[in-house]
């Protein structure tokens, strides 16, 4: 009878550890079909994305709060370091901005003069959502950022996403209560751009470094270090005008821009609603007022640029 | 030992945290600690979980937990999905296979292993990645990368340890 059970362990031994071993290539093999899925069915990996960040927005958005404050304190001991250096740039600016400022008032009286003789239509002025930076994720092989403001506060696919300084990404995915930003530096990101005063037109090419290359330049066109890079607005993706970046260096390997935004700056990010989304969303004159007014109630802070 | 619901329930405790814990290591890894280029570069701690816990409880981080932190971790990292379930796995495997190697072996030799280890993971990660993109991914990053998860290693694997000895005695 001992040698009975004895015969079976020595039986069983090497079946458990073969099932192991099964199921463990099983594993390997399905985490290779989920690559080869992502690459087919890209909505449906999106969508899981987005299921699965939205569950766990709200634990990012408490544990980023802490960090967000022990870096504004660091910044404020800084602030207060240079104060001296900080006030005399300042005041050298501010003579600058001066004169920029008379240049623009004229600019703007000679703009509304000219437009009036055209009947310019203006385009329609985009509104704001306002989210805050709960993850910045990525590390070597994505550049992407998650915003705890989604679908409920009016977040869409396809917005651009702005701070203060410039263009930082397009929202690539959204969750109900969460959005994911693709930068403009991420691998994935195509962005039609205009460069410098003669606005040539090329494609800003996002390539998992800090600095994205030009790509697609017309032929016989150049640009120069230091040209301005706006967004073009061709493909409608993205309204023009967006201020993206500067050209840092043309050589052989290519066209390297140097962004206006610094990704570890990043705390409140802005999502520009502009555009065909915003026009097809309007309510038809027939709706009831209802809906409407409930449009307006949404949790996040939607305000109109003055 | 008797299993009233209380011990049964410690039990369970005791044979979720170390996957528990790896996913929170997870989540950590992408709040935004606002330091320049850090986030580029930012360790790969749940990396060195995965390691820590084949080569010391593997029972308590079955494979399929393995699979899904490394799910977990690409979706949330938004790098393709799979690749790091992938590589995770990977990991795991390679250090269940020598396990006869990591016992009663000094801190230094582990960190060695894992030197060793985590340089394989780096490369089939950025393989894949490659392979997925359709292009040569900028292989620096993921070097310093590596290096970094490297040099923090010490101090994850110390705060394991000091958390092993203090929970799972009775194991």
């Amino acid at each position: 009878m001992r040698q009975g059970t004895k015969f079976v362990n020595r039986l069983a031994q090497p079946i458990k550890s073969l099932a192991q071993r099964f199921a463990f290539m099983g594993l390997l093999m399905a985490a290779f079909g989920m690559m080869i899925l992502g690459k087919v069915d890209v909505l449906l990996m999106d969508s899981i994305r987005a299921h699965v960040t939205d569950a766990v927005a709200p634990i990012l958005d408490v544990l980023s709060r802490p960090i967000d404050s022990v870096s504004k304190a660091v910044d404020h001991l800084r602030e207060l370091a240079d104060l001296r250096d900080e006030n005399q740039r300042l005041r050298e600016n501010q003579a600058r901005l001066l004169q920029w400022q008379a240049v623009a008032r004229n600019l703007e009286a000679e703009n509304r003069i000219l437009k009036g003789l055209l009947n310019y239509v203006p385009g329609p002025e985009p509104s704001f959502i306002t989210g805050r930076v709960i993850a910045d994720t990525g590390g070597a092989f994505a550049h992407g950022l998650i915003l705890n403001a989604g679908a409920r506060d009016g977040v869409v696919r396809g917005q651009a996403a702005i701070t203060g300084d410039g263009l930082i990404g397009r929202v690539a995915g959204v969750g109900d209560r969460s959005a994911r930003i693709l930068l403009i530096t991420d691998l994935n990101s195509r962005i039609p751009v205009l460069v410098g005063s003669e606005r040539t037109r090329a494609i800003l090419a996002g390539n998992n470094s800090d600095h994205p290359r030009l790509i697609h330049l017309a032929s016989g066109e150049t640009v120069s270090a230091g040209d301005r890079i706006i967004t073009s607005g061709h493909g409608g993706a993205f309204p023009p005008g967006l201020p993206a970046g500067l050209v840092a260096s043309v050589n052989d390997g290519g066209i390297s821009v140097q962004p206006f935004v610094r990704r570890d700056r990043l705390e409140v990010v802005r999502l520009l609603d502009f555009g065909l989304a915003g026009i097809l969303a309007l309510p038809k004159p027939s709706a009831d007022p209802k809906s409407n007014s409930k449009a307006g109630d949404h949790k996040g802070a939607r305000a109109r640029k003055p | 030992m008797t299993s009233g619901p209380w011990q049964r329930m410690d039990l369970l405790a005791r044979q979720l945290m170390p996957s528990m814990l790896t996913l929170v290591l997870v989540i950590i890894n992408v709040v935004p600690l606002h330091i320049p280029g850090f986030s580029r570069v930012a360790p790969l701690l749940p990396l060195i979980a995965v390691y820590h816990w084949a080569a010391f409880r593997p029972r308590l981080l079955p494979a399929y937990a393995v699979f899904l932190i490394g799910l977990f971790q690409d979706i949330l990292t938004g790098a393709p999905i799979g690749v790091n379930a992938f590589v995770f796995l990977a990991v795991y495997g390679a250090v269940l296979s020598q396990k006869r190697f990591f016992i009663g072996k000094s801190f230094f030799i582990l960190w060695l292993g894992f030197s060793l280890i985590a340089a394989g993971a780096s490369v089939i990660s950025w393989v894949l990645v490659s392979a997925f993109h359709l292009t040569l991914v900028e292989p620096r990053t993921v070097f310093f990368q590596y290096l970094l998860t490297l040099g923090v290693f010490p101090a994850v694997a110390w705060l394991f340890l000091r958390w092993q000895r203090a929970f799972l005695r009775l194991d």
